[in-house]
């Protein structure tokens, strides 16, 4: 099919649409990782002195720590001393008024309601005629290193929930950070998240207290900014007993040549009967189209740890980032609780994604889902993998998992590599995976029908990844379906 | 040569103690595999192949070369496992050893050559240098690598252009240890020509209660439209260790079908690997476990799609009673010239016990975009809604639970062609779960039917 290559080429060819650049004078730490360093992050955010102790643990461990190459990924060698492990916008904010306008232009350009004005505004304004009123969006906006403002903080305290930057947490509610950090990703876990609890700059930390159910979307925005800088963010969330939240995760990166490393950690907590949804809209710049040069390694530790008759959902699109390597994680430890994945990973051009989920199973009657839609064109490289175990203890485990992939060109590749451990009899498990291209009879059909080519492909693609979209909050699965269509444009065939 | 093997060593002091061949290229070849094994090494948890199998026992202990054996004991081993008379050629070997007296070739078809891999070295040693050692990738298998080391014995198939074998070949390894913990390494060579059709069976049997290993290595060429039926029973003692790489290489239009069938040992490792190098060649991989008390049984297949329009299709069923652990590996590979390539694998385990453990790790490795490759993994106990309605109808609870076993690993044997093989899995079925005879599907009627 020459036409439809040609089309794929063309819709490739895109431009990254979210690649500028603002210059903002930023406060940085020199490139280069020592103690030094780390104890100037600590200062900078003035954390108290137990914080520091545990990053020095942590920065003494990873220097004992080789950095992994299992995941069938390929890149140059990262220098992590080349690296700058802080930078904060200057001067530092006090309130939403002395925000640099230029900061806030940024995130008009991502269409992210920071102001809380003009997101109350965005309501108003939105609840005209047929369309139902857009629910409120709480957002706390991630700039390089520094969460910058945070929207509607108080309309949330009213409920007791709390829902700020990781540095103010650990100011503010030092109590509930010693709890649970480190609780689910510790310290020592894998190379990556080691790194990230040594230097890690700030983050979002959100605590919903017994029996409330948050009102509104939570929602963090991630940019990475100054240049050589990487993002290190962490991210903490507890639902305590029966409460429920739906929090949102949202990156872009302005245009680089060089690498950046991005290695962050995100914890969920869901205690006793508690919901936690946690969406992923991952859009950073995936390198140059033509020479694959440049773009974000995304090196991430994201897990969940579920006690009893909670559920926590990971839904991701990952259409974004030169190297994606994540592995979004349950690990069900309560009776009854259940786990969820839905991921969508898109590799284009020269983008290479090895993801995949963790689950698992080790309280009685856990439930665990999996579906994994892997897209791969251009160049790119898209490899599922995924652990299912079923503990002894874990008595009637049930897991299902689907993973399919789609190969637009013959120049990309998919791969499956599931792991399914089980060791109690009663556990079930289900695998089911299947590779194809687009259906040449499907095409066929909607171009007789007038449609046309890239408008059929990216129907059909939309098809293929229906079953995760209908898994994101509604906002998100509109903007998902066209980060889509822009990612895949010049791709199909 | 650089090392991390002790200089003490079994192997290595073996190794040195191995005559010199009188062929230049089968010495060449011996030091070649066994300086790959001594750059390896035994294969440990940390590489990703071997990260479910634990080895360390075979590298702990101290193996001798497994000396040859005679008597009483030996004929009733070889009577045993013996086809008699449904088969072409059975070559027996004792404790690795070709036993002239005990094998049978007389019965072959013109065209059809079965001998050992000793005599086999005097009289087809042009054929042997073209393919012996060429396919088995031993950088990758270190213990093919090990057994390169010593080849000298083993059996060569060579079935001629045109030439049809409908008995099957019997390959027949036992093992009756002594006193000391024994290896034999045999080697199996099989060169299917254009348009031939055969059927091989190989059988790794032993007594139980004392430790030994065996370590086979098994290279099949088969040439354009060859075709092949391959069987593989492993039964050997409750204490013996079995490791073996099978490299299968398939020319265009040929076609392969291999039942690997794994009961006995203490600890089995199943490497399996099909270069499928011709358009339209098919392959066929099935396999069945029964494994109980602290088995551990490790089947890895390897499927290699090098050109298009190649059919694959695999199915593996395990069956876990008791502490018995199973690993499947199976990993599709589709190169990018390989288009419309049509793989499906299918993996299913029944765990019969808490203690049994299960890893299945069925891979794609897709490069090419006109495919259509699936693969399946399940683990479940045995339906409590089928087992509910066999009581309803008057069965017992431990009838109907061996009944739904027994349908579970017949999918397996009923595909199995050559009926000695189907009668000996079957028989092993029935001796441990007391299946009523009325439900057996051994006859060739009522297999004839079940195809249907």
């Amino acid at each position: 099919m020459p036409t439809s290559t040609e089309t794929i080429e063309q819709l490739a060819g895109q431009e990254y649409k979210w690649g500028w650049n603002v210059d903002i004078e930023a406060d940085e730490a020199p490139p280069g990782l020592s103690e030094e360093i780390i104890c100037f992050i600590s200062h900078k955010k003035k954390e108290p002195q137990w914080m520091l102790d545990w990053r020095l643990k942590a920065y003494q461990h990873w220097l004992t720590m080789k950095e992994p190459h299992w995941a069938k990924i390929q890149h140059a060698p990262i220098d992590y001393q080349a690296t700058k492990y802080y930078s904060a916008p200057k001067p530092k904010l006090k309130s939403l008024d002395e925000v640099d306008p230029e900061l806030l232009k940024v995130y008009e350009k991502l269409g992210v309601p920071l102001h809380e004005r003009e997101a109350l505004l965005g309501v108003e304004s939105s609840g005209n005629g047929e369309n139902a009123p857009r629910p409120d969006v709480a957002v706390d906006a991630v700039f390089d290193s520094v969460s910058v403002t945070t929207t509607f903080q108080k309309k949330l305290a009213e409920l007791g929930i709390i829902f700020c930057g990781f540095s103010e947490a650990v100011q503010k509610h030092p109590e509930l950070v010693k709890k649970y950090l480190g609780t689910v990703v510790p310290y020592s876990d894998n190379y990556f998240a080691t790194l990230n609890s040594a230097v890690f700059t700030d983050g979002s930390f959100a605590y919903i207290p017994k029996g409330v159910r948050c009102p509104m979307e939570l929602s963090t925005y991630f940019r990475i900014n100054a240049k050589n800088t990487g993002q290190f963010e962490r991210t903490l969330i507890i639902a305590d007993e029966g409460a429920s939240v739906s929090y949102l995760e949202g990156c872009t990166a302005p245009q680089r040549d060089e690498n950046q490393l991005h290695a962050a950690v995100v914890e969920l907590i869901a205690l006793p009967g508690a919901t936690i949804k946690y969406s992923t809209v991952q859009n950073w710049f995936p390198g140059d189209p033509k020479t694959g040069k440049g773009g974000i390694y995304n090196f991430v530790t994201k897990r969940g740890k579920a006690f009893e008759n909670s559920k926590i959902t990971w839904t991701q699109v990952e259409t974004g980032s030169a190297i994606t390597w994540k592995y979004p994680s349950c690990i069900l430890q309560g009776d009854n609780s259940v786990g969820e994945f839905y991921s969508v990973a898109l590799t284009n051009h020269y983008q290479q994604a090895d993801t995949g989920t963790k689950m698992i199973h080790i309280g009685k009657n856990t439930r665990s889902t999996i579906v994994s839609k892997g897209i791969s064109a251009g160049f790119g490289q898209n490899t599922y993998r995924g652990l299912v175990k079923v503990l002894p203890k874990a008595e009637n485990a049930r897991n299902y998992t689907q993973c399919d992939s789609l190969l637009l060109g013959d120049k990309c590749g998919a791969h499956t590599s599931p792991y399914i451990e089980v060791r109690n009899k009663t556990g079930r498990v289900e695998h089911e995976a299947s590779t194809s291209k687009i259906g040449e009879d499907q095409l066929f059909y909607c171009k007789t029908r007038g449609i046309a080519l890239e408008d059929a492909i990216n129907m059909i693609v939309s098809g293929f990844c229906k079953e995760v979209f209908k898994e994101l909050p509604m906002e998100f699965a509109v903007e998902a379906q066209k980060l889509l269509g822009v990612s895949l444009e010049g791709s199909v065939g | 040569m650089t090392t991390v093997l002790e200089p003490t060593n079994s192997f290595v002091t073996s190794f040195e103690k191995v005559d010199g061949h009188r062929a230049a290229w089968v010495n060449e070849l011996r030091q070649r595999g066994m300086t790959a094994f001594c750059e390896a090494g035994f294969p440990t948890a940390k590489m990703e192949q071997w990260r479910d199998t634990n080895v360390s026992a075979i590298a702990q202990t101290h193996f001798v070369p497994a000396p040859t054996a005679t008597g009483k004991a030996v004929l009733q081993l070889a009577k045993q496992y013996s086809f008699g008379d449904t088969a072409a050629a059975e070559l027996v070997f004792i404790n690795g050893h070709f036993d002239p007296h005990l094998s049978t070739t007389s019965a072959l078809a013109k065209g059809i050559k079965v001998l050992s891999l000793e005599k086999a070295f005097e009289t087809e040693n042009v054929l042997l240098e073209k393919h012996l050692g060429k396919h088995a990738r031993i950088e990758q298998h270190p213990f093919a690598a090990l057994n390169t080391g010593f080849v000298h014995e083993g059996a060569l198939v060579h079935i001629a252009k045109g030439a049809i074998t409908e008995k099957p070949i019997h390959l027949l390894f036992l093992t009756i240890p002594g006193t000391e913990a024994a290896v034999s390494q045999p080697r199996v060579l099989v060169v299917a020509e254009e348009n031939s059709e055969s059927s091989i069976v190989e059988t790794y049997a032993g007594t139980d209660g004392s430790v030994y290993y065996t370590n086979a290595v098994t290279e099949i060429i088969a040439e354009r439209s060859a075709r092949i039926d391959h069987n593989k029973l492993q039964q050997e003692g409750n204490m013996a260790y079995h490791t073996a790489l099978m490299q299968v290489v398939l020319s265009e239009r040929a076609a392969f079908v291999s039942h690997s069938t794994s009961i006995g040992s203490k600890l089995t490792r199943n490497d399996l690997a099909v270069f499928m190098g011709g358009e339209f060649a098919e392959a066929t991989l099935n396999g069945l476990v029964l494994a109980k008390d602290e088995q551990h049984i490790d089947n890895h297949t390897f499927l290699q799609h090098e050109k298009a329009n190649c059919p694959s299709h695999e199915l593996y069923k395990h069956v876990l009673a008791d502490k018995s652990s199973a690993v499947f590996n199976g990993k599709i590979y589709v190169q990018k010239d390989a288009q419309k390539t049509d793989a499906k694998q299918t993996t299913k385990s029944l765990l019969l016990t808490n203690e049994a453990t299960m890893n299945s790790q069925p891979a794609l490795e897709i490069y090419a975009d006109d495919v259509k490759c699936t693969h399946g993994s399940t683990i479940g106990p045995v339906d409590p809604n089928a087992v509910f309605y066999l009581i309803s109808r008057g069965l017992s609870v431990a009838q109907a639970r061996h009944l739904m076993t027994y349908a579970f690993a017949a999918d397996i044997t009923r595909r199995i062609k050559v009926a000695p093989v189907r009668v000996r899995i079957e028989d092993f079925m029935t001796a441990q779960h007391g299946l009523p005879q009325d439900l057996r599907i051994t006859d060739q009627a009522r297999h004839d039917v079940a195809m249907q």
